[in-house]
């Protein structure tokens, strides 16, 4: 078996920096992320405040520690979820065929010709800011490429002559699917969902940034640096470190999901 | 050519519908009646009542979506609602601002790319394919809302050589088609890079070496050409993501386009005006995903007769 690249694990690395950060995110944070302090506001980063303090004298790293929770719950809720149903209505769409793929991939192109951002962008607007409404507009955006993928899969798997073995032998369909072609998508499943992660990140902090995302109440990393934008000459670390944090977290589901898509497909290497 | 250009306008067509469709149907998901979340709880029954008729709210679905399209064939969006200006004309003012953002990210991403992909390609395991590739996947995982910031931070506000905001001569359009392009160049690179190392494998690439071709000449002029199906493929699909990029783009450097204008009316919850940008940016990528696709073709007997 052909062996992991190094940069699967040096993005596994970034991961488990972040999700450290996350999990532990009340014993590493020295500060109540909420606390405000006016007599030291754009304080810049102190060996107290490692990251300073922002426009109402809030520890900045305390807030970037609580920001990473919302991003990795709010997407691990999206990605799941979309590959969910994009499992279901995709293997039903390339497995039924007919009329039913028929429907379902014109209802696909629909969504498909919608910028995803943009889609979700207005979806968010309209429901208003909270978390639910930023993963059920996300959810609606994301399952159609997990669709699409398995719809694929499941159209060129399904005459693989061990699929008609395994009809002739008796397998209905429901079998067929969980049993001889499910366990097939796995890998690429994977894959899409590392990219997912990143993607819904990435989606997640701008929605927040333009304060379309998660409500005030919540600290996000979006909202940080759209704070942040306003103090850019006071406070310039406002802006620096939940940045440097959204690069970090989806710079290594990036390396992770190219890693693992040249360890699955050596050819798309090269 | 033709029978081929016929059909993608034909199948272009209820695409369009659809996406009409749904960004007319976004105000069903407001929660609650709309007509309240726009006017505030406290507004008069009369202008609440009003504004339910002009926005067909007191009429059942199916009849409202047929009055939508009715009036999109005359380019009728309805009113805006804070400064009662036809959507139409609100919004067209702000397209050759946008226009010229995209255009210059498009640029940029373009000249970056494609360049950066090939010299990758053609120095196999050199430290130029090394930061290629570094390039490709940094550059794909950073934020513009958070390069856009960090560039007005070192070239706007530290160095000063460049403006901090708005729309003006050619060096207010820097910075912000920077911070639009960054992404799309980062694909590029990975796209070209990709594609150009199956074409210089080719026996016409040893041929016109060998017949004494200037390698430069052989990897922009020859080589490239055949490795430009999968950058165009990737152009098309990208450019959605360019378009909406402007909304935050434009947000952060104040740029008076089409970006800015659908971010306030949300904010000011001017529904007919969000339903029209949303309306008008679905459509461009729609219309630019068909011209892709006809250009690939035009480019492809394969796609054409297939």
């Amino acid at each position: 078996m052909k062996r992991l690249k190094p940069k699967f694990y040096i993005g596994i690395i970034l991961i488990l920096i972040t999700s450290f950060l996350a999990v532990f995110a009340p014993q590493i944070a020295q500060h109540d992320p909420t606390a405000m302090d006016l007599s030291k506001r754009h304080e810049s980063p102190t060996s107290e405040n490692w990251m300073g303090r922002d426009q109402n004298g809030a520890d900045v790293f305390a807030q970037v520690a609580y920001g990473a929770r919302v991003s990795l719950r709010v997407a691990f809720t999206v990605v799941l979820l979309s590959a969910a149903i994009g499992l279901i209505i995709g293997s039903l769409a390339g497995y039924v065929g007919g009329w039913a793929d028929n429907l379902i991939m014109r209802f696909l192109d629909m969504f498909y010709a919608f910028p995803g951002f943009l889609l979700a962008l207005s979806l968010v607007a309209v429901l208003g800011p909270s978390i639910g409404n930023l993963i059920f507009a996300m959810c609606i955006t994301g399952w159609t490429g997990f669709a699409r993928l398995v719809r694929g899969e499941v159209l060129h798997l399904k005459n693989r002559e061990y699929v008609t073995g395994a009809t002739a032998a008796g397998a209905g369909p429901m079998r067929i699917l969980t049993r001889h072609i499910w366990p097939n998508l796995f890998g690429i499943l994977v894959v899409q969902m590392t990219f997912g992660m990143s993607g819904t990140i990435i989606t997640e902090s701008g929605l927040s940034f333009l304060g379309l995302g998660a409500p005030p109440t919540v600290p996000t990393w979006g909202q940080l640096l759209n704070s942040g934008r306003r103090i850019l000459v006071e406070a310039p670390h406002v802006s620096l470190f939940p940045g440097l944090a959204i690069l970090i977290l989806v710079l290594g589901f990036n390396l992770v999901g190219d890693g693992l898509r040249d360890w699955l497909n050596p050819r798309s290497a090269n | 050519m033709f029978t081929y250009t016929l059909r993608r306008l034909l199948s272009a067509l209820p695409v369009l519908l659809g996406v009409s469709a749904l960004s007319f149907s976004l105000l069903a998901f407001v929660p609650g009646d709309p007509v309240d979340i726009m006017l505030g709880d406290q507004a008069a029954t009369a202008d609440k009542d009003a504004l339910r008729r002009e926005l067909g709210l007191d009429r059942p679905f199916g009849e409202r979506l047929a009055g939508f399209y009715s009036g999109l064939s005359r380019l009728d969006l309805g009113r805006s609602l804070q400064s009662r200006r036809p959507v139409s004309e609100e919004i067209l003012e702000r397209v050759p601002a946008t226009i010229e953002l995209t255009l210059g990210a498009m640029f940029l991403a373009l000249s970056i790319g494609i360049p950066f992909g090939v010299l990758a390609a053609v120095r196999r395991h050199s430290w130029v394919e090394k930061a290629a590739l570094a390039y490709g996947l940094v550059g794909m995982s950073t934020p513009g809302f958070w390069l856009g910031p960090m560039l007005i931070l070192g070239f706007a506000i530290q160095l000063d050589w460049l403006p901090v905001s708005e729309r003006g001569g050619l060096e207010h359009l820097v910075l912000p088609s920077l911070t639009l392009a960054l992404g799309l160049s980062a694909i590029l690179t990975q796209v070209t890079r990709a594609s150009m190392i199956e074409v210089v494998r080719e026996d016409y690439v040893n041929v016109a070496r060998a017949k004494g071709l200037r390698p430069f000449k052989i990897w922009f002029k020859h080589a490239l050409a055949n490795a430009m199906m999968p950058i165009i493929t990737i152009i098309g699909l990208q450019f959605g993501a360019l378009l909406t990029g402007t909304v935050i783009v434009e947000t952060i450097f104040d740029w008076p386009g089409v970006g800015t204008l659908l971010f306030q009316a949300i904010q000011q919850r001017n529904y007919p005006l969000v339903q029209g940008c949303v309306l008008l940016i679905a459509t461009t990528y729609v219309v630019v995903n068909l011209i892709t696709d006809l250009a690939y073709a035009a480019a492809n007997p394969k796609v054409r007769l297939g």
